[in-house]
């Protein structure tokens, strides 16, 4: 897909930007509405919460400013680009270039050890030299004894570590984090949460983040509200 | 009971959730393929043995000297067979001033029950619709000729007078003696008392023809066998002609080797598919250790539930299989020129039995370990694996194939051939696969980004790698042995049936006579005319013991009869080797004279005979006693002259002989007849066209029915290797969709794919092909009786369709990645 032709020239200085943002979804009970009229925009550099009880839409808002999935209605701008103008290889394209993203559940590829799995990106995008600054990155997140080591040898905090280093590695516009201390225990979600402010504030990326935690809500710029679907207060 | 309870709840939720679609959909796949290749080789060999029960006009015949009694007929309509009845004895026939003497066949109601007479009426060959009318007879071209009778002309049998109405071009059981030289002349039965030549003291012979469906035949043939009086032979196929029943025989093996193809298919199939099963319940498990399920609720409910999937998969891939057959066979009637007879209920049995076999050899094992999840699982969820041991999978299922295998070959040398083969291509798989993840390892610092992420999936998943690699390299070697036996046999039937097959047989050229009749057979085109001596002889003794029928009776029918029969030994100088080949032993030096015989490794082995056994023949009243030093394996095919013995020139010579030979002619040509009987009146020119022609279509038809269920098997194969490859991709999948997030393009995911699957499928068809080779080999000579030339061709076969396989299958996932938005792709796979 062709990205000029999906340029925004009216998007300025946002980041992302959701406007009249709606998703539905067929059930064999009916329509089941799981977010409706969404608008807001995200400025270059800001840190934005996205908070809401379990249900009411917040992962897969954050779902559809990815471009992992598709809206029902509205559109997402993401990095100047229309969504809706791209196709999936325009989306992984786009993301591949200036997306990172970070999991609740880490989603390390099982079969890459921790060195491979940062390099992964930079190698999807056609860089030559992806071991130097994949370990750069690794030693950065304190992991660079760990490099040879595969995704079941390493703790959970260990693991969400490389996923830092696999998102900041290739250094995003956007950086998008889903729950990214729900599988871990306080101590190690704490210093998963300071690793992941600091190495943000060193790179200056856009940072959109999911939580039910309103402490890590509270270390944001701006917290938005989804209530059963919809922006309660942004 | 509350274990089952809960596997009939737990299969109905899987179920509804398409937990287990994927292993039903393999299982019912598997069996599908299995009843349906069943049913098929089944309703094929069923119509092969009918169509060659035409050369007995029956199914099976009850012979006898003294007129057949009341109790074989009840015996018959209890079993449910039709019956006709024919007498024959010789007389006088005379047409005009010709008398000759002529062979009689009074032909009962309804006879032949297989089969049909080709006659002509003066308006071209056609079918006959039944026995000749009452008043008429019939009367074999040949004979129409000796006498010089006309269609339409009187001829006198005994007291009655007949008109000639047709002339017979073809017997359905010509082929059973076509030495007879005879005219022979086909009346109705209730004609004969009229004609005074039946009477107390002719020397007659009495037929009892039957036919039935299925095995009706063989259970009154079993049933006979302890009641035959005096003078009673029975007759069934294993009397037919050797050329024929080889034919048939290499058929059988063929279709046996197609139904074991089918359960290896099924077999590599549900083991992939249980794999993936025992892994997705993971969870589940460690969930349900956690609330409280002890080990052996938890192995109750899954293996009650493996048992309940296993009746569902079979039954439904009973039905698909019954219903595949159903729509196909139709056509495979079509082509083979005639009526294909329904099936038993056998394959039905066979289905469920083979779903049952491979789901609780292969599904059972890993569903047990699923007992040994630790609860800690469900907080961590690369806690406990619980792989079951690999031994324990490769035991189970290796046996349960065994026991299958067994039970379906028919023949233990193919059965125990192919375990052989299985057992050494699942090391040899194996071992290169530990051999590729080895290199893969290394390589991997080379490469990069997708091609990086693919290779290393192959080494990350050892025992996944290995399992796939041996499961798909086993699917496809057993693909590859089918079609390189099958190019074998078809290649075979058509050198052996050469379109020059000799079609005159010349018989009883006295010595004195032989340099003429080759001179005469030059002028008419032969070459190189070969004559043999031909020395009647009735078997005598063995190893210093007199031997009779009943000496060999307990060794079947088939024994007894040739023991008690006369047969022809010839001497030769050297051995023809174009159609035969010495299996034991080692033939005479041309010029030795030594007294010793080859025997035909088929009678050798219908005897019991080995080599050094020393046989002795009554020829004439003198006896004659040799050693056997060779066997021979014979391709009657050739319809060249061959003999059951051979002695070395020499032995023989104080014996009278006289001579035979063969000769092609054109079809109608008379001209070698003519010359040769007008100058040697006492040499037989015998027209064997009908027989090969009848012997020819036999083995037409086997090719067609060998064709058929050879294609129908490879894309049942192909089917199930696909599914089976695919049953494998939900961490593919998962993996995909992270990559998809990561910013992988849909061509960088098809190559992150492709490289893995380029390994998995070059190794497996690779080592696929050489096996393939090597058994289609030692079944080639074992089974089929015939000799093999390596094929290497295969190799690149092999390895094409290996990657082929799997490289479509991979793309197929891949396109659901590509298609669907990573989100979904996560949630679906998640949930």
């Amino acid at each position: 897909m062709n990205h000029a032709s999906a340029r925004s020239t009216a998007s300025g200085q946002a980041a992302v930007r959701a406007v009249k943002l709606d998703k539905r979804v067929s059930l064999p009970s009916g329509e089941l509405t799981i977010l409706e009229g969404i608008d807001f925009t995200i400025r270059a550099g800001e840190r934005v919460a996205i908070v809401g009880a379990s249900g009411s839409g917040k992962s897969t808002l954050l779902s559809l400013l990815a471009g992992l999935d598709v809206p029902s209605g509205g559109e997402v701008e993401l990095a100047g680009e229309r969504l809706s103008a791209l196709d999936e290889d325009g989306r992984a394209k786009l993301r591949g270039e200036r997306v990172g993203f970070v999991f609740q559940a880490f989603q390390l590829l099982p079969s890459l050890n921790a060195l491979e799995n940062v390099m992964l990106p930079l190698e999807l995008r056609g860089e030559r030299d992806a071991r130097g600054p994949a370990k750069a990155v690794l030693e950065a997140v304190g992991l660079g004894e760990r490099l040879n080591h595969y995704p079941r040898q390493l703790s959970g905090g260990e693991q969400q570590r490389v996923a830092l280093a696999r998102a900041f590695v290739a250094r995003p516009q956007v950086l998008f984090a889903d729950e990214p201390t729900g599988n871990l225990d306080t101590h190690t979600g704490e210093a998963v949460i300071k690793l992941l402010f600091r190495m943000n504030a060193e790179s200056g990326t856009t940072l959109v983040l999911v939580t039910h935690d309103p402490a890590l809500a509270a270390r944001c710029d701006r917290t938005l509200h989804i209530d059963a679907g919809r922006l309660v207060a942004a | 009971m509350t274990g089952l309870r809960l596997a009939w709840r737990f299969l109905r939720r899987d179920l509804r959730a398409g937990e287990v679609r994927v292993l039903l959909a393999a299982l019912a796949l598997a069996v599908t393929a299995v009843t349906a290749v069943s049913f098929l080789t089944e309703r094929a060999e069923r119509a092969l043995v009918l169509e060659a029960n035409r050369l007995l006009g029956g199914d099976a015949v009850l012979r006898a000297d003294e007129p057949i009694g009341e109790a074989p007929r009840a015996l018959a309509r209890a079993a449910g067979l039709a019956q006709a009845e024919t007498w024959q004895f010789r007389s006088m026939l005379r047409a005009g001033n010709d008398l000759k003497l002529a062979e009689v066949r009074g032909l009962g109601e309804g006879f032949p029950l297989r089969g049909r007479y080709r006659i002509d009426e003066g308006t071209g060959e056609r079918d006959a619709a039944g026995i000749p009318a009452a008043g008429t007879l019939w009367l074999t071209r040949a004979g129409a000729e000796r006498l010089g009778a006309q269609l339409g002309q009187t001829l006198r049998l005994g007291r009655s007078e007949f008109r000639l109405a047709a002339l017979v071009a073809e017997e359905p059981d010509a082929a059973m003696d076509y030495f007879n030289l005879a005219p022979r002349v086909f009346v109705r039965l209730d004609d004969l008392p009229a004609t005074g030549l039946v009477q107390e003291g002719s020397r007659m012979a009495y037929r009892l023809v039957v036919a039935g469906e299925g095995g009706q035949a063989q259970r009154f043939v079993d049933a006979m066998q302890g009641r035959l009086e005096r003078g009673q032979r029975l007759e069934t196929m294993a009397d037919a002609r050797p050329e024929v029943r080889s034919a048939l025989d290499r058929a059988d093996r063929f279709l046996g080797l197609a139904a074991l193809v089918a359960v290896i298919l099924a077999a590599v199939a549900v083991a992939m598919a249980a794999r993936r099963h025992g892994a997705r319940h993971l969870d589940g498990c460690a969930v349900l250790r956690c609330l409280g399920a002890s080990q052996r609720l938890i192995s109750t409910i899954h293996v009650g539930e493996v048992v309940l999937l296993g009746a569902l998969g079979s039954a439904l891939g009973v039905a698909g299989g019954f219903l595949a057959q159903a729509m196909v066979v139709g056509w495979l009637g079509e082509v083979m020129g005639i009526a294909v007879p329904p099936a038993g209920w056998q394959p039905v049995a066979q289905g469920f039995a083979v779903g049952f076999a491979v789901l609780l050899a292969f599904a059972v094992p890993p569903v047990l370990a699923l007992r040994r999840v630790p609860a800690l699982r469900v907080l961590r969820r690369d806690a406990g694996a619980a792989e079951p041991g690999a031994f324990t999978v490769l035991a189970a299922g290796f046996l349960g194939i065994a026991a299958l295998m067994l039970w379906r070959a028919g023949s233990p040398t193919l059965a125990l051939t192919l375990l052989a083969g299985l057992a050494a291509t699942f090391l040899a798989l194996a071992l290169l696969a530990l051999a590729l993840v080895a290199l893969l390892a290394r390589l991997r610092s080379r490469l990069r980004g997708p091609w990086r992420y693919g290779l290393a999936n192959v080494s990350r998943r050892r025992a996944a790698a290995v399992a796939q690699v041996a499961s798909l390299g086993l699917g496809l070697m057993a693909i590859l042995l089918l079609t390189l036996v099958r190019t074998d046999l078809i290649e075979r039937w058509q050198a052996s049936l050469p379109a020059d097959a000799p079609n005159r047989f010349l018989i009883n050229v006295q010595p004195d006579q032989l340099e003429g009749v080759r001179g005469l057979l030059r002028r008419h085109g032969e070459t190189a005319p070969e004559l043999f001596p031909m020395v009647r002889a009735r078997l005598a003794r063995v190893n210093g013991a007199a031997v009779t029928g009943e000496t060999y009776a307990a060794r079947g029918e088939r024994a007894r009869h040739l023991a008690e029969r006369e047969f022809n030994l010839s001497a030769v100088d050297a051995l023809r080797e174009s159609d035969n080949a010495v299996v034991a032993g080692a033939f005479w030096a041309r010029g030795d004279a030594s007294p010793q015989l080859s025997v035909e490794q088929g009678m050798a082995e219908t005897f019991g005979w080995k080599l050094g056994d020393v046989v002795g023949f009554d020829i004439a009243g003198s006896h004659f006693e040799a050693p056997i030093t060779s066997l021979r394996r014979v391709n009657w095919e050739s319809f060249r002259p061959n003999f059951f013995v051979l002695t070395p020139v020499g032995p023989l010579q104080a014996h009278s002989a006289s001579y035979l030979s063969s000769a092609r002619v054109a079809a109608g040509d008379a001209s070698l007849t003519r010359d040769l009987v007008g100058t040697y009146p006492n040499v037989s020119v015998i027209d064997v066209d009908a027989v090969v022609a009848q012997v020819r279509r036999t083995a037409d038809q086997v090719s067609v029915a060998v064709e058929y269920v050879f294609h129908f098997t490879l894309l049942a194969g192909v089917l199930v290797l696909l599914a089976s490859v695919s049953a494998s991709q939900d961490e593919r999948l998962l993996e995909g969709a992270v990559m998809r997030v990561l910013g992988a393009r849909t061509a960088q995911l098809r190559l992150a794919h492709a490289s893995e699957f380029l390994a998995i499928g070059a190794i497996a068809g690779l080592v696929a092909a050489i096996a393939a080779s090597v058994i289609s080999g030692v079944i080639a000579v074992q089974v089929f009786e015939q000799a093999w030339l390596p094929d290497w061709r295969m190799a690149a076969l092999g390895s094409g369709l290996g990657v082929g396989i799997v490289v479509l299958a991979g793309l197929v996932a891949t396109r659901r990645i590509a298609r669907m938005p990573p989100a979904q792709t996560l949630r679906a796979l998640a949930g």
